[in-house]
Parts: C-alpha cells; sequence; structure tokens
C-alpha cells in the first residue's frame, strides 16, 4: 500500500516540473550533488515509461494496420524495416530542433525531443513483433472468433493483444535495455548553438564530465544500477509472470517465472479491493461490441468494398505508383536540401569513415564472440550457474555502457593510451553481453539428449565443439550478434568522439563525423552521415545477417 | 477443391461428411458456417442466402481452438459474446452449458491444466452455449485417444437423443468409417481431387448403436467397398492420360509399406484380410490406412478389391525376403508401375552430369497438380526412390543425383 501511494506521488512530482517553463537563454543548472540524485533519477525513469506507453499506443494501431491491411502492409512493412535501420542517435538533432520549436520557450520541447528518442529505440522493435503475432495466430483460434461472431473491437482485446502479449513484453523488455543507453544520451545534448540539459541522469553525467568529477560519475552509476534494477523488479518480473498465462502452447511449463510483486498483487486483499472497479471497468470496455447499427446503405457500402478490395492487379498496381511518386517526391526534397551544401569531396570523407567505423563493427563483434561463445557455452550448461549468471548478463546489456564511458576515457587520459585504438572497443561495451546472455540461453536449452548421445559416443573435443555445440546455439548466437552490432553502430556515435573536461579525444570513424557535425549544427553533413550509416547498417543486414539466420532457421529443424 | 456439391440438412438429423484428408471435408463445414465465402454457389440457412457466420451456427473444432488464457468459464462465456447479454445472465448461462457437458467443477481451471477429453468439453460447452440450431462439428474426437473419443462420442449421443440440447441438426465432418457409423442418420462419402459426394448412404440403425452389430457391419463394410473402388478406379484413370507421369502419389513412406505386408502375409491373415478388419487391430485411420493400400495396389505388391485387401505373388515374395532382396524388388516395380520415378531415372541416365534440378520435374507436375499435390507426390517419390536406391537426392542444393551423394 505504501508502496503504491509513494509510486503515485513521485510520479505526481515529476510530472509537474516536467510542466515547468523552459528559458532556453538559462540552461537549467545541474547539482552535482549525490543528493540531487534520486530526484535526476526519477525523471529519467519517468520519460522511460512514459515514452514506453507511446511505444504500445503506436504499436497497437500501426501494427494492426499493418496486419489487417494488404495494402497498407506493402508500405508500413517496408518504412518500419527501414527505420529500424536508422541509428536513433544520428538524427536526434533534427528531432530536438523540431520539438523545440513547437514548444518555443517551454521544457516541454526537449523533453519530447528525448522521449523521442526513446521511443524511436522501442516502438519499431515492438510493433514488429505485434505484426508478426498478428500474422501467426493459429487459423483455428482466428475461426472460432468469428463463428462465435465476436466484433472487431472484442476480438482485439479476447484474442489478437493476449495472443501477442508475450512476444511483446519480451521485445519491450529487449528494447527497454537500449532505451536506457538512449535516454542517458539525449538528455544532455548541444546542436549548434542550442545547448539542452534535461534534469536527469545523462545530464549530471554529462555535468560530470565538464568538471572532471570521477567521484559523481561513480554515483551516477549507482543511482541508475538501483534504478534499473528496481523498474526491472516492480515493471518487468510482474509483467512477465503475469504474461506467462497468454503462451499458447497447452502445455504446463517447466519453469513458471515468478514474482513477489505479482504475488503481492494476487494476495493481498486491500489491493484486490482497489483494483476491482479498474478490472470490472476493463473489462466492461474489452467486451463492448462498439459496431454500428446494421443500415442498409452501410451493408451495401461494405459489400461495394469487399467487390474492390480482393486482390485486383490494376488496384495494387495504382497503390504502388501513387506510393512511389509521394515517395520520389519526398527523396527529391530530400536531395535538394542536402545536395546544394555537399561536394564530392564530403562524399569521400563520409565514405572512407564508413569503412572505418564497418570495420571496428566486424572486428569487435569478432572479438566479442571469440570471448563470450566458450565462456557462454560453459555456462549455458550447468543449469545452476546458468540461474546465477543470467541475471547478470542481462542487467549489464541494460545498463547504459555510456555512463561507464567517463571512467574508461579517464584511464585512457590518464595514461595517454592511443585513442584510435582504445576507444572504438566502448562501442560494444553496452552491447557484447547480447552475445553472452543469447548463447547461455541457446546452450541451456540445447536438448540432453544430443548431448549425451555425443558424450557416449566420446566425440572429440574439436569435433564437438563444430559439430554438437556450435550448430546447436547458432540460431541463438545470431540473435545476440546480430543485436550486438546493431547497438555498436548506434554507440559509435558517442564512442568514437568523447571528453573528459577540456580534452577531446576522437578516434574518427562515422560515429565521431556525425556527432561532430551535430556539434556544429551542419544538417546536411548529419543527414548524410546518418543516411550513410543506415546504408552499412541495411546493407550488413541483408548480405550478412539475413542469410545467417536463413541457414540457421534451416539447418536446426529435423522436419 | 470442390466441384458441383449440393447438400441438404434438415432437422432432426446428423448428417456426416466422410473422406479423406484433402477431399475439402473441412473446407465444405467451414463454407456452411459462413467461415469461408464459396468462390460460387451458394449457402441457404433457413431460406435465406448466408454471409458470413450467423445466429444460430456454432462450430466445434478439431483442435478445440481454445483461448489459453482464458478459464474454463471465460472461454464458455465468449461464445456469448454477440449477443451482448448482460454479465450475470452471461454466467448464468455459461455455467449451465457447463454443468450439462459435464465439466462442473473445472470452471476456473485453464485450458493447460485439462486433459484433451475435458478441453474438447470445453469446445462443446463454448458451442451449445448460445443454443444454435444448427451444429457444425469438424473432426472433434480425432484429436483424443481411442477411449477419451468414445467417452465423448457416447457422452454427446447420449445428450443428443434425450434431447437435452436445443440444436435441431448436427453436421459432422469425419475421417472415422465407424465414428460416422455410430452417429450419423445419413453419411455423405466424399472423393477428392476435386472434391465431391461419391456416394450418399442413410443409417437405419436405432441408438444406441452396437458395433458388433452384423447390419453394423455391413454398413462400414459397404463404405470401405465404396472407397477402395474409387481409388482403383482413380489408379486406373491416371495411369491412362500423360503417360500415367502425373499420377498422385500416395503418402506411404516404404517402412510403413514393409510392416503393412509383413502383417498381412502372417496369420491370421495369410495374405488376404478386409480393410476394416485389419484396421482396427493396427490401430490405423483411413488417413493412414488408405494411402498404403493404395501405394501397394498401385505397386501391385498387393490387390484392392472390394472391401479386402489381398497380397500378390510379388507382395509374398516381398515378405519372405530380406533387406537387398526386398530393395531389388521393390525397385523393379517401382520402374514399372511408377511412371514418374521412371522418368526421374530415366533423365538422369540420358544426362553426362547425371544430375537434374528438382525445378524441372515440378514444372511437368504443375501443368497438372496444384503445388501441395506436386510437393506430396515428389516426396514421396523422392523417399521411395531412395529407398530403392535408384537415385539421390540433396535437399540443400535441390537436384537429383544418379550416384548417391558422398557421406
Amino acid at each position: 500500500m505504501l508502496l503504491v501511494l509513494a509510486i503515485v506521488m513521485l510520479v505526481g512530482t515529476g510530472a509537474r516540473q516536467i510542466l515547468a517553463p523552459f528559458a532556453p537563454a538559462h540552461p537549467t543548472p545541474i547539482s552535482l550533488s549525490p543528493a540531487a540524485l534520486p530526484l535526476y533519477t526519477l525523471r529519467t525513469v519517468l520519460r522511460m515509461v512514459t515514452a514506453m506507453l507511446a511505444s504500445l499506443l503506436f504499436t497497437f494501431t500501426y501494427a494492426t494496420l499493418a496486419a489487417k491491411s494488404r495494402r497498407a502492409e506493402m508500405v508500413l512493412i517496408p518504412i518500419l524495416d527501414a527505420l529500424q535501420s536508422v541509428p536513433i542517435l544520428g538524427y536526434l538533432s533534427f528531432t530536438v530542433v523540431f520539438f523545440v520549436s513547437l514548444f518555443p520557450g517551454r521544457m516541454l520541447g526537449p523533453e519530447l525531443a528525448a522521449m523521442f528518442a526513446i521511443f524511436t529505440s522501442q516502438a519499431w522493435n515492438m510493433a514488429f513483433s505485434f505484426y508478426q503475432s498478428l500474422r501467426t495466430i493459429p487459423n483455428d483460434l482466428n475461426d472460432a472468433s468469428r463463428s462465435i461472431r465476436s466484433s472487431t473491437w472484442q476480438r482485439f482485446w479476447n484474442l489478437e493483444v493476449p495472443f501477442a502479449m508475450p512476444g511483446l513484453i519480451w521485445n519491450m523488455m529487449m528494447s527497454m535495455s537500449g532505451g536506457w543507453f538512449f535516454v542517458v544520451a539525449s538528455e544532455a545534448i548541444s546542436v549548434g548553438n542550442l545547448q539542452i540539459a534535461l534534469p536527469g541522469v545523462g545530464s549530471y553525467v554529462a555535468r560530470a564530465i565538464e568538471a572532471r568529477d570521477l567521484a559523481a560519475v561513480g554515483w551516477a552509476i549507482v543511482a541508475m544500477s538501483i534504478a534499473i534494477v528496481l523498474y526491472d523488479q516492480l515493471i518487468f518480473r510482474p509483467l512477465v509472470a503475469w504474461a506467462d498465462k497468454f503462451r499458447s502452447e497447452q502445455t504446463a511449463a517447466q519453469v513458471v517465472p515468478r514474482s513477489w510483486v505479482l504475488d503481492l498483487f494476487r494476495r493481498s486483499s486491500l489491493i484486490g479491493l482497489i483494483c476491482k472497479p479498474v478490472a470490472t471497468c476493463w473489462e466492461r470496455t474489452t467486451r463492448a461490441r462498439l459496431v454500428l447499427p446494421p443500415s442498409p446503405l452501410r451493408t451495401r457500402l461494405v459489400r461495394a468494398v469487399a467487390r474492390l478490395t480482393p486482390p485486383s492487379r490494376v488496384v495494387d498496381a495504382f497503390w504502388l505508383g501513387a506510393v512511389l511518386v509521394g515517395v520520389s517526391y519526398l527523396g527529391w526534397l530530400v536531395v535538394g536540401f542536402v545536395g546544394s551544401s555537399l561536394s564530392s569531396h564530403d562524399l569521400r570523407v563520409v565514405a572512407s569513415n564508413g569503412v572505418l567505423t564497418l570495420l571496428r563493427v566486424i572486428v569487435l563483434t569478432a572479438l566479442a564472440s571469440v570471448i563470450w561463445v566458450p565462456i557462454g557455452v560453459a555456462v549455458g550448461l550447468r543449469p545452476r550457474l546458468t540461474a546465477r549468471v543470467q541475471p547478470i548478463a542481462q542487467f549489464l546489456a541494460a545498463f547504459p555502457a555510456n555512463l561507464f564511458f567517463p571512467a574508461i576515457v579517464f584511464l585512457i587520459v590518464r595514461f595517454t593510451l592511443a585513442p584510435k585504438t582504445w576507444l572504438p572497443p566502448l562501442m560494444i561495451l553496452g552491447t557484447q553481453w547480447y552475445i553472452l546472455f543469447n548463447v547461455i540461453a541457446g546452450a541451456s536449452a540445447f536438448p540432453s539428449d544430443l548431448r549425451e548421445a555425443a558424450a557416449s559416443f566420446r566425440v572429440g573435443r574439436a569435433r564437438w565443439w563444430r559439430e554438437v555445440m556450435l550448430p546447436g546455439i547458432f540460431p541463438y548466437y545470431v540473435t545476440g550478434a546480430i543485436t550486438a552490432a546493431g547497438g555498436a553502430w548506434n554507440a559509435s556515435i558517442v564512442a568514437e568522439i568523447v571528453s573528459w573536461g577540456t580534452t577531446k579525444l576522437n578516434a574518427g570513424g562515422l560515429g565521431a563525423y556525425i556527432a561532430q557535425m551535430t556539434e556544429a549544427g551542419d544538417y546536411p553533413r548529419i543527414a548524410l552521415g546518418v543516411a550513410t550509416m543506415s546504408v552499412l547498417v541495411i546493407t550488413m543486414n541483408r548480405l550478412l545477417w539475413r542469410p545467417l539466420y536463413l541457414i540457421a532457421e534451416r539447418r536446426t529443424r529435423l522436419d | 477443391m470442390l466441384l458441383k456439391i449440393d447438400l441438404s440438412i434438415t432437422e432432426g438429423e446428423i448428417l456426416g461428411l466422410l473422406g479423406r484428408s484433402g477431399s475439402g471435408k473441412s473446407t465444405l463445414l467451414r463454407i456452411a458456417g459462413g467461415l469461408i465465402e464459396p468462390t460460387s454457389g451458394q449457402v441457404l440457412y433457413r431460406g435465406a442466402p448466408l454471409h458470413g457466420p450467423a445466429e444460430g451456427i456454432a462450430v466445434v473444432f478439431q483442435t478445440f481452438a481454445l483461448y489459453p488464457w482464458l478459464t474454463v468459464l471465460d472461454n464458455v462465456v465468449l461464445g456469448l459474446d454477440a449477443l451482448g447479454l448482460p454479465r450475470e445472465e452471461a454466467r448464468r448461462r455459461a455455467i449451465s452449458a457447463i454443468d450439462l457437458i459435464g465439466l462442473d467443477g473445472f470452471q476456473s481451471a485453464y485450458p493447460r491444466e485439462l486433459s484433451g477429453g475435458m478441453r474438447q468439453r470445453v469446445g462443446f460447452a463454448r458451442a451449445i452455449v448460445s443454443d444454435p440450431t444448427l451444429l457444425l462439428m469438424d473432426e472433434p474426437f480425432s484429436a483424443l485417444d481411442v477411449l477419451t473419443a468414445e467417452t465423448l462420442r457416447t457422452d454427446f449421443l447420449d445428450l443428443w437423443t434425450s434431447h437435452e440440447l436445443p440444436t435441431k441438426a448436427v453436421l459432422l465432418v469425419t475421417h472415422n468409417i465407424e465414428e460416422a457409423v455410430l452417429m450419423c442418420d445419413r453419411i455423405l462419402v466424399l472423393g477428392s481431387n476435386p472434391g465431391h459426394i461419391a456416394a450418399e448412404i442413410r443409417v437405419p440403425l436405432p441408438q444406441p448403436r452396437n458395433r458388433l452389430d452384423a447390419e453394423f457391419h455391413a454398413i462400414v463394410d459397404e463404405i470401405y467397398a465404396i472407397l477402395t473402388s474409387r481409388i482403383t478406379a482413380t489408379i486406373d484413370l491416371q495411369g491412362q492420360v500423360h503417360g500415367g507421369l502425373v499420377q498422385l502419389l500416395p503418402q506411404a513412406s516404404t517402412n510403413r509399406l514393409g510392416g503393412f505386408i509383413e502383417t498381412l502375409a502372417s496369420p491370421p491373415y495369410d495374405g488376404q484380410a478386409a480393410l476394416a478388419k485389419i484396421a482396427a487391430p493396427l490401430a490405423l485411420e483411413i488417413n493412414d490406412l488408405f494411402p498404403i493400400a493404395e501405394a501397394l495396389h498401385l505397386l501391385e505388391l498387393a490387390e484392392l478389391k472390394d472391401a479386402t485387401i489381398k497380397l500378390t505373388a510379388a507382395g509374398r515374395l516381398f515378405a519372405r525376403s530380406g533387406t537387398e532382396e526386398r530393395k531389388r524388388l521393390f525397385r523393379e516395380h517401382l520402374l514399372r508401375f511408377v511412371p514418374l520415378v521412371a522418368h526421374i531415372r530415366h533423365i538422369l541416365d540420358e544426362r553426362e552430369s547425371h544430375q537434374a534440378p528438382r525445378e524441372r520435374f515440378e514444372f511437368e507436375l504443375q501443368d497438372h497438380l496444384n503445388s501441395s499435390d506436386t510437393e506430396k507426390t515428389l516426396r514421396t517419390a523422392i523417399g521411395w526412390g531412395r529407398y530403392a536406391e535408384l537415385f539421390s537426392y540433396d535437399d540443400q542444393t535441390r537436384t537429383f543425383a544418379l550416384a548417391p551423394a558422398a557421406p
């Protein structure tokens, strides 16, 4: 009960402050005192929650539209695919300027920009997951729903949302990890002469870097750790445990996820009493039919639309044509905006920087794989060790690695190490854990009879790795490596160029390029950098990850 | 794929749709339920054309189609969703349906806690809770084990004959011949490619029926005879057109063929058995039995006539032989009686590389078969050809080759 009250009060305080007037001329001073940290952390967490709700809303509308209408799907899904590959930190500068101009003089602009950054790190994943789930609802469940004549609204809440729930929550949890990274990076940002520092952990760290205060960085790390653990325990553990009932396999699971918070909610009669009206209200809403009364005009209209909708090629061609014209017009606008101020020299600079960062991402992913795959397998095959290591790996993956950057940069400055060799590893600092915990998951899911078979035939060590274990964990490894590499691209924007007080370290590369141009407020070059990075990411996905994924899917099936 | 189907169902009867998988019986049921709009023709329900699911028609699904995240009670209440009843009223009706169907005490359980039989009872409760006039049942007992299925059948028949259900008529889709004879008043036997009504059989026996009755047997045998005559007729017909190349091969693995031949050759059958007799102890349903019988007939290892199957001389020899001899025999018959396999082998022999891509044969078949039939036929041809060591096939590169692939 106290808990609930505390949450409500904290949310209230945080919300009031967000609406405080914002004067760009006097940036809010950020205090470095550890006492200010709890409130800063709360602000950061609130941004996360708001962005998550927005992502959820987006998911429900966008993905539903894409799954229900074939023509909308033709446009919406490629857009989603492209958006997923654009480095979020790259276009932060655009969104900041956009939102600030939307609400001049108010804190709301930069707040929205920060939330939007988090939103973009979650929404695409979640929408994809929801769309995939909608597409894979078993035919029989759909038929059952239609034969009892549920309305579209009822079906959405009775069938579609519950069916998609486990995948959606898992995806929310995964994207949440990325979210922390972006919220920290987006709180303190300067675009040209516009300097923004939203009260939050990210700004606190930025201020600490300016002041060369290593202790403050330590405090921020502590505060963030507590926030992440609480977030996990209070929100995601209960959600995962609750969503377990939506699993559609009809067999009982071996390990049922548990959460003490959920148990508390389920057992406490007081909380039950409070929640009852909410639950009833929710049930009324979702069970309402929400259909218009039948009228002859509407029936005729529906028939007419139905006659048009069958896969008629003419309409399809027309639709595709309209979309193409729209896209080319937009493309023309962008080229006009960017092209006028760019020369072929810029292209060459960006290309060489891009290749440099690409090489870094590949080398770092390979390096992380060499280190973490054996360790992951070793852990995954020992169930008791797995139970202990897996939460730590997940926590590390969720922890925004950019909070650690100052500590490492401090070491580099102190021992005057070469930035070109020592900065790039920061790119994979936060995302290498995805490889670790996916490999652990893969190794612990490896069928024990296959392992026992290998043991009983006394398969040699090299052969065991090559033909037993590696193929077994391959699909999991690919998933982890995709996430790690994708994260590394994003991180390059904050990792290839760093500062400590007045000292600036620059390792070159596309990330550093984008970061420099953002600071200078040079929009055409930011756009060029972001576009190049997107193209590189998409190319890597198409040429490397997707084929690997297909192989993984095909080779590890028995039927 | 349904062609020229004309059926009507009237008050007070259980109408059975019997056929092998692929005969379109489930499609027909979904059309009747308004779940699929027929590409041509129309459905009349109470004299008016049917568009989409209508009030008074309820469906019971083979896979139960329960919502795993809802309790038994909520699943049943869902069946009343469309009526927009007040909460209490819906609950009351759901509970009485649950009582009627024998699920008392399971209201708060989730489907995953229940056995298959109990799950299907929930499926029944959800269907009857809205007091439907017409009940459509899509192989409702086929996902259950033999004992559970029998209990559910008799429980349902008890409710039906005692007129405790508001339901006026039932359409039952099944591939189980005995089940159809046990439950239905009238049975439509469906033939495949394209689906059509092959025969209509009345079952004038009073309920409850006894499987051991002579009359019961006579009807079961009659249905077997109808189905076998269709198989032999189809094989003859397919052999005559397109040089026999376009032949839908039955889905029967060589292991099953071998096992069936051995069983048939040994006592008490000694090489000859009525299909109904041999199906029961082997627990083979027609979806398993008929592909085997069809394959054996096609390969002339056995002969199908009326409702009996009889080993040929080659079949008897096969039963007596060892592995190598069996393969040799199978190879000879394959080349003689399955033109597609002979054709593949011929192409491989002729080509200098002794290799041929799968697409080549797919194209040939797809001129006359749809893609799923092509896929099935090729899978069978590959399985048989590999066993007979006539050719090898690499699924990665999708090519046939003459020499066995290197290990």
